[in-house]
C-alpha cells in the first residue's frame, strides 16, 4: 500500500510542469520550483533505495490491477539508483539552467519541458511493463523534441529534423518488436515475459525479436548506431546538451540491459556476442570522432558515444564484475557528462567559439574553470581518486575473467582518446598565450560556476566514497544477474 | 475576391451542434462502452476544427476565448490530480471505484470517478488538437 511512493519520481515532474504551464511568464519562479521538485525527488529516490536494501523490491500496481494483467512500476537499486543521479544531476543543470538561459527559453515552456523529459527518463527506469516503456520513452523523445527546438536557430532545426525522423522510424520498431513479442509470448508485462520466454525456451524466433529490440535501443542509446548523435547534441544550448548527454543515452542503456539481462539471457553466444560488436565498433568509432574535430561540442558528444560503447562492453562480458562495474560507470558517466557539457558551454559563451584553433590561454582569466576542466578530464580518463576508477577497473576485471581480451583491449585504448581528446581542449584553450587582455575578458559569472563545482564535488565525491554506494551496486547487480529475484517480486503477489 | 460561403456556414452551424451532442454522448457512454474521454475528446476537437474551417480562425477565437494551450495543461493537470487522490485514501494510483445513485431526473445512474479522469484525458484531446491546427493556420 504504501508502494505508491514509487510513483512519484515520475508524477511529481509532471504535476509540477503541469502547474508551471500556468506561470508562464515567471522565468524565476518556475526555476526554483522545478530545482525544489528535483531535490524533493532525489530524497524520495533515497529513501526508496533504503526500503529496497531492507524490504526487497518494490513494486505498485496501478489502479489495483495485479500483474500480469495491469501495468506496474517495479523499484529495484537499479533503477532507483539510475533515478536518484537523475534527479541529483537534473537539480544541478536546472541551478545552471536558471543563471544561464535568457528571458526568451525561460519564459517558453523551457522548465515544463525539462520536467516532462525527467518524468519520461524516471518512468522509463521504474516501469515494469514493456508498453509502458514505450510510452514513457515517447514522452521522454517529444520533450526532447521541443527541447532541441526551442531557440530555432537553422542549425538546431537541420538537426532537430533529422533527430525527430530517425526517433520516430526506432519508435516504430520498437512498436513492430512489441507487437511480434506479443504475437509469441502474449504478454508484455516484463517478469511475466521472461518467464514465458524461459518456459518456451528462446528459440530463433524470439531471439530474432530480441534483436529488434536491440536495434531499437542501440538507436536511442548511440549504440553504433550514434550517427544521428553527435550533430543533434552539440546544436543546442548547453543546458539542453547536458541534459541529453546525461540523461537521454542512458536510458537505451537502462532498457539494454534490462531486457538483456531479465527477458533475453538464455542466447549470450547470438546476442551478448552482438552486443560485444557493437560496443567495439562504437568504441573505435567514438575514439576517431572524438580526436577528429576542432568543435568542442563535438569532441564532447563523442566521448558520448566512447562512454556508451564503454558501458555496454560490461554487458556484454555480463560477468558480475564487469556488471557492477557497467553500474558504477553508468552513475558516473551520468555525473560527469553533465558537468562536461555545462563546461563546454560555459567555454564556449566566454569565447563566442566552439572552435579549438581560436581560443587560447583561457587558464589566466578563468583559473577555477580551468581546473574544474582539468579534474573533469582526469575523472572521464579514469584517474584514481575520481569516480570514473572504480568502473573501468571492474569492467577490465570482468573483461579479463571472461577472457574478451580484444574488448578488453578496444576499452582501455578508448580511455587513451578519451584522455587525448580532452587534453587537446586543455592544451589549446586553457594553455597557451593569453589573447583577451584582463580588461577586455568576458567577466565569468560566479553563479555559473557554482553547478558545475557542485558536479565536480559529486565526482570527486563518488570516486572516494564508493564504498557508500558499493552495498546499493552490489545488489543492484545481483538482481540483474538473478531474474528470479525480479521474477518473484513481481510475480510473488502476496505482500501488496 | 470573398468566396460566396453561405452554404458551408449554415451546415457547418447545424452540423457542430450534433457533432457536440454526439462528443458528449461518446464521452459520457465511455466507461462501459465504446467511446471514453480520448475519443469523445477527438470528436469534440473535430467540431472545434469544422469552425475554424467555416468561419475564420479571427472571428472563432473572439468568439471562444479560450487559451487552448492551458486547456491541454489543465486536462493533464485534472487526469493526473484525479488519479492521485486514491493514494490519499490508502488505494494504489489510478485506482477507480463507482456507486449508484437516485437522481432527481434521471432515476437510479451510476456515477464513476473514471469520468473525471476521463474529462482531463478529454480536455487535453481537444486542446492539443485544436492548437496543432491553430499552429499549422497560423503559419505564413
Amino acid at each position: 500500500m504504501m508502494n505508491n511512493i514509487v510513483l512519484l519520481p515520475m508524477l511529481l515532474p509532471i504535476l509540477v510542469g503541469v502547474v508551471l504551464i500556468f506561470l508562464r511568464a515567471y522565468g524565476r519562479v518556475q526555476a526554483w520550483f522545478s530545482i525544489g521538485v528535483m531535490a524533493v525527488s532525489a530524497g524520495i529516490a533515497f529513501y526508496l533505495l533504503e526500503q529496497v536494501q531492507t524490504n526487497g523490491i518494490l513494486r505498485l500496481d496501478f489502479g489495483g490491477w495485479e500483474p500480469p494483467f495491469g501495468i506496474l512500476f517495479v523499484a529495484d537499486s537499479f533503477s532507483l539508483l539510475l533515478v536518484l543521479t537523475t534527479a541529483i544531476v537534473a537539480t544541478i543543470i536546472l541551478l545552471y539552467a536558471m543563471f544561464s538561459a535568457g528571458k526568451f527559453l525561460q519564459t517558453t515552456y523551457f522548465y515544463p519541458t525539462i520536467l516532462f523529459l525527467i518524468a519520461g527518463v524516471n518512468g522509463s527506469f521504474l516501469t515494469g511493463d514493456l508498453f509502458n516503456l514505450f510510452v514513457c520513452f515517447e514522452v521522454m523523445l517529444l520533450s526532447s523534441y521541443v527541447l532541441l527546438t526551442l531557440g530555432g536557430n537553422k542549425r538546431q532545426l537541420r538537426e532537430a529534423i533529422k533527430y525527430v525522423v530517425i526517433n520516430i522510424v526506432s519508435s516504430w520498431f520498437f512498436l513492430v518488436a512489441l507487437a511480434y513479442l506479443y504475437g509469441a509470448v502474449g504478454t508484455l508485462n516484463m517478469a511475466h515475459v521472461s518467464v514465458r520466454v524461459a518456459e518456451a525456451g528462446q528459440g530463433p524466433l524470439l531471439t530474432t525479436v530480441s534483436i529488434i529490440f536491440l536495434i531499437v535501443f542501440s538507436l536511442k542509446a548511440g549504440l553504433l548506431l550514434y550517427f544521428w548523435l553527435p550533430g543533434s547534441y552539440s546544436a543546442p544550448p548547453a543546458v539542453t546538451s547536458a541534459l541529453f548527454g546525461a540523461l537521454l543515452t542512458k536510458v537505451g542503456i537502462y532498457a539494454l540491459f534490462r531486457v538483456f539481462s531479465l527477458i533475453f539471457y538464455h542466447q549470450p553466444e547470438i546476442t551478448h556476442t552482438i552486443i560485444g560488436a557493437m560496443a567495439a565498433l562504437t568504441l573505435v568509432g567514438g575514439s576517431l570522432g572524438a580526436i577528429a574535430f576542432n568543435d568542442i561540442r563535438k569532441i564532447a558528444a563523442y566521448n558520448v558515444v566512447i562512454a556508451v560503447g564503454f558501458i555496454l562492453v560490461g554487458l556484454a562480458v555480463s560477468t558480475p564484475n564487469a556488471v557492477e562495474g557497467a553500474i558504477y560507470y553508468l552513475i558516473h558517466d551520468m555525473v560527469i557528462k553533465a558537468l562536461l557539457f555545462l563546461l563546454v558551454g560555459t567555454i564556449i559563451s566566454l569565447t563566442g567559439t566552439a572552435m579549438l584553433d581560436k581560443m587560447s590561454g583561457l587558464m589566466k582569466n578563468y583559473p577555477l574553470l580551468g581546473w574544474s576542466f582539468f579534474i573533469t578530464m582526469l575523472s572521464l580518463a579514469g584517474v584514481p581518486p575520481l569516480s570514473g576508477f572504480i568502473g573501468k577497473v571492474l569492467v577490465s576485471e570482468g573483461a579479463v575473467e571472461s577472457g574478451s581480451y580484444g574488448l578488453l583491449t578496444l576499452a582501455l585504448l578508448s580511455s587513451l582518446f578519451v584522455l587525448y581528446s580532452l587534453l587537446r581542449i586543455f592544451k589549446n584553450s586553457f594553455w597557451g598565450e593569453t589573447i583577451v587582455s584582463k580588461e577586455d575578458q568576458v567577466p565569468l559569472k560566479k553563479t555559473l560556476l557554482i553547478p558545475c563545482l557542485l558536479l565536480v564535488l559529486l565526482t570527486v565525491g563518488l570516486g572516494l566514497g564508493t564504498e557508500l554506494i558499493s552495498g546499493y551496486v552490489t545488489d543492484a547487480a545481483e538482481t540483474l544477474l538473478n531474474p528470479d529475484i525480479y521474477i518473484d517480486a513481481v510475480m510473488g503477489g502476496g505482500e501488496s | 475576391m470573398k468566396i460566396n460561403d453561405v452554404i458551408l456556414k449554415t451546415v457547418s452551424k447545424a452540423a457542430v451542434l450534433i457533432i457536440f451532442t454526439f462528443g458528449i454522448y461518446l464521452f459520457l457512454s465511455g466507461h462501459n462502452e465504446p467511446g471514453g474521454g480520448f475519443i469523445g475528446g477527438l470528436v469534440l476537437a473535430s467540431a472545434f476544427v469544422l469552425l475554424f474551417l467555416s468561419h475564420d480562425s479571427e472571428t472563432i477565437s473572439d468568439a471562444i476565448p479560450l487559451d487552448f494551450k492551458k486547456i491541454s495543461a489543465l486536462g493533464v493537470l485534472i487526469a493526473f490530480a484525479s488519479s492521485t487522490v486514491p493514494m490519499f485514501f490508502g488505494q494504489p494510483f489510478m485506482s477507480q471505484s463507482f456507486g449508484y445513485f437516485d437522481l432527481p431526473i434521471f432515476g437510479k445512474t451510476e456515477l464513476a470517478t473514471v469520468t473525471v479522469f476521463e474529462a482531463g484525458v478529454a480536455l487535453t484531446v481537444i486542446g492539443v488538437v485544436v492548437n496543432i491546427i491553430f499552429s499549422i493556420s497560423e503559419d505564413e
